[in-house]
């Protein structure tokens, strides 16, 4: 596996179009200047290059299979199937990919603390995980209503040494967490760092996740090309604040003939006020740190959103998908809560996969637009993650009784 | 000049601080004018926002009363508390609000109406220098202010958001977010004598401040003393009796600054 190249857009002011910026108190503006010069720096140096490298093989277990969904495929009748197998990294998910680069970026610039929000608990393991194995302090802000609903992964972040604090302000959500961590971020710059669980927030944060994700997509275009010696046709994959998304679209941004498709969480459907389909429902905000598109009312109030997948629970988007949903160089489709939770039991049977739920919402998709292409052409599919921790709740929507 | 900048030349300035409709409409009016009638110089209204990330507990309740009846609460109704605040005082006034507020309703709108009004300037906190020329000359155009603020750690960032100033410039007291506290940086002092290298425009500080002591202690450093948590807090506890303990408290406070000289 070659290392990540994180020069991959030579873009680095910050701004999508008109999205992006530093929205953010002038207590953090030093710091968040300090970062970008330290990323501009060590994105460049050879031997922090290097430890990326060795991290992402040695201990997240990279490079992700990408792996032919042979019997979907034929299922579905039409366009070849792929899948990037993220749920296979050590953790779960892709969330270790950004850690790893963001906590080796704490460690070359001298901070000695992580602090990190999660919704459903994914990115707060993640960052645990990485601060154990740097041996570094973590503490994880995460809404009163995740604690609760998700107390296997409070109690993993626990075993992992780090200290979660649930958050009892506003909805109690992954919202009210990224208030909270960056509130506690203004009383403690000098040793702390924010590990941005998303391509979410104020500069440097979508740059740098972007470039660490990226690594999904650079595997992606070499496996499938020594594969099928071919461009896939489409790459589909979940947003949430898009993370894994912006890092399966990277590589293929310049080739024109992939068509780029975010499935974002429509909740109970994109026209109810149930929803988190930001692209599709959302409008021009300023909000987190980042202009870019929120789900908001007339006045400006950021609104509460809903969808049955924590991950994805999220009123706004990073900037760089507002300025590709604005060009049209990708486009972002609403997948509600039955047809993920339909794709969950679908994948789970016919691939021997249970992929976490938010990667479901761009199975749905794939499960939709396959039938309708033709049998020559590729479509890549992101599993950001393994649905092991959905199992329970998955069954409670279905209302089977299982006894935990 | 600055209708702000003005208040500072005769005094040193005692600016308080509540949230608009905490409890609701009326009650806003009533408070604002009790703290002018305390002999308030400039008083700061809160615009409530779902998120106030720079707020701490005290605030962000305040916030979250002022929207419950109404989470669209709309910026025109705002507007309107502050149109019934003009028929009783002409106090200086001063708008704090989280940038998407402005966004929303429009730059231009948005100070043009502040200007109709006399809201003569207007303070948020995620808008800091780099980002504050998309609004900048707009508010300039209408006679708006925009308040910068400079913290503990501005450091190298202090002389450039100092020079770009006008109206006032809103020092944080120290790091983290609103509410009282017991202590301050304690290099506060080298921080507004770095301001007052180059410019005029006057200092007043703010974050934590609530006792007679702490504002006459901050107001020999600067030229005046921003009090939010404390005002906010009497309005959530005395409801209704709210205005009568304003104009106390404004008046205690304004006679703990009022023996520092000016300048
Ligand atoms: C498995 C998985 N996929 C996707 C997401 C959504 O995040 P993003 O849009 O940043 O990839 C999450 C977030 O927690 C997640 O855990």
């Amino acid at each position: 596996m070659t290392e990540t190249n994180l020069n991959l857009n030579k873009n680095t002011t910050g701004r999508y179009g008109e999205y992006g910026g530093q929205y953010i108190p002038e207590t953090l503006m030093n710091e968040l200047d300090r970062m970008a010069k330290a990323y501009e720096h060590f994105k460049n140096d050879p031997e922090f290059k290097t430890e990326l490298h060795d991290l992402l093989v040695d201990y997240a277990n990279r490079p992700s299979l990408l792996y032919y969904a042979e019997r979907m495929t034929k299922d579905l009748g039409g366009a070849q199937i792929y899948l990037k197998r993220e749920d296979l990294n050590h953790t779960g998910a892709h969330k270790i990919n950004n850690v790893i680069g963001q906590a080796l970026l704490a460690k070359h610039m001298g901070k000695t603390r992580l602090i990190a929000e999660t919704g459903a608990g994914q990115h707060g393991v993640a960052t645990a995980t990485i601060a154990a194995y740097f041996g570094m302090e973590c503490e994880v802000f995460m809404g009163k209503e995740d604690t609760d609903r998700q107390k296997l992964n409070v109690y993993r972040m626990e075993l992992l040494g780090a200290k979660v604090h649930p958050v009892t302000s506003g909805s109690m959500v992954l919202k009210d967490a990224i208030n909270a961590a960056l509130q506690d971020w203004t009383k403690r710059v000098d040793d702390t760092f924010y590990c941005m669980g998303s391509a979410t927030g104020p500069h440097p944060y979508p740059l740098m996740v972007r470039d660490f994700q990226s690594i999904i997509s650079q595997e992606s275009k070499a496996q499938l090309k020594d594969q099928t010696g071919k461009l896939p046709d489409m790459v589909v994959a979940c947003v949430g604040g898009g993370s894994n998304a912006i890092g399966s679209f990277a590589n293929y941004i310049e080739d024109p003939s992939v068509q780029l498709v975010g499935a974002e969480a429509a909740g109970k459907g994109v026209e109810t006020n149930l929803t988190a389909a930001t692209v599709e429902r959302g409008s021009d905000g300023i909000f987190h740190g980042m202009k870019s598109m929120f789900l908001q009312n007339k006045t400006g109030q950021i609104n509460p959103v809903y969808s049955i997948s924590a991950g994805l629970d999220y009123p706004g988007v990073g900037p760089e998908h507002a300025y590709l949903a604005k060009t049209g160089r990708a486009q972002y489709v609403g997948i509600t809560d039955d047809e993920a939770v339909q794709a969950f039991e679908y994948i789970a049977k016919t691939e021997g996969i249970v992929a976490a739920i938010e990667s479901c919402h761009a199975v749905a998709y794939v499960q939709k637009i396959a039938p309708t292409m033709r049998k020559d052409q590729i479509i890549i599919c992101t599993l950001s993650g393994r649905g092991d921790k959905d199992v329970a709740s998955i069954a409670k929507y279905k209302g089977v009784d299982i006894d935990e | 000049m600055s209708k702000l900048k003005a208040v500072f030349a005769k005094q040193k300035a005692f600016i308080p601080f509540v949230v608009a409709n905490d409890p609701d409409f009326e009650g806003t009016v009533n408070n604002v004018v009790a703290l002018a009638e305390g002999g308030a110089d400039i008083v700061e209204i809160g615009i409530p926002f779902s998120d106030p990330v720079a707020d701490g507990p005290v605030i962000q309740a305040a916030d979250i009363r002022a929207l419950k009846a109404d989470p669209d609460l709309p910026m025109d109704t705002i507007f309107d508390i502050v149109a019934e605040i003009r028929k009783q005082t002409d106090v200086p006034l001063a708008f704090l609000t989280y940038l998407n507020i402005v966004f929303q309703y429009g730059y231009e709108a948005f100070t043009a109406r502040c200007a109709e009004l006399g809201v003569n300037g207007l303070v948020i906190p995620d808008m800091p220098y780099e980002e504050h020329d998309e609004l900048a000359p707009i508010a300039e155009k209408n006679g708006v202010d925009l308040i910068p603020l400079i913290t503990p750690v501005s450091a190298d960032r202090i002389e450039k958001i100092a020079k770009a100033a006008t109206g006032f410039i809103y020092v944080v007291s120290s790091l983290g977010v609103t509410g009282e506290r017991s202590e301050f940086a304690n290099d506060l002092g080298d921080l507004i004598t770095r301001i007052r290298k180059v410019t005029d425009v006057p200092t007043a500080i703010g974050f934590g401040i609530h006792t007679a002591e702490q504002a006459a202690e901050m107001t020999q450093l600067a030229d005046g003393a921003i009090v939010g948590s404390a005002c906010v807090n009497i309005v959530a506890e005395y409801g209704a009796q709210a205005p009568a303990k304003l104009k106390d408290y404004t008046q205690q406070m304004k006679a703990a600054i009022s023996a520092n000289p000016v300048g």
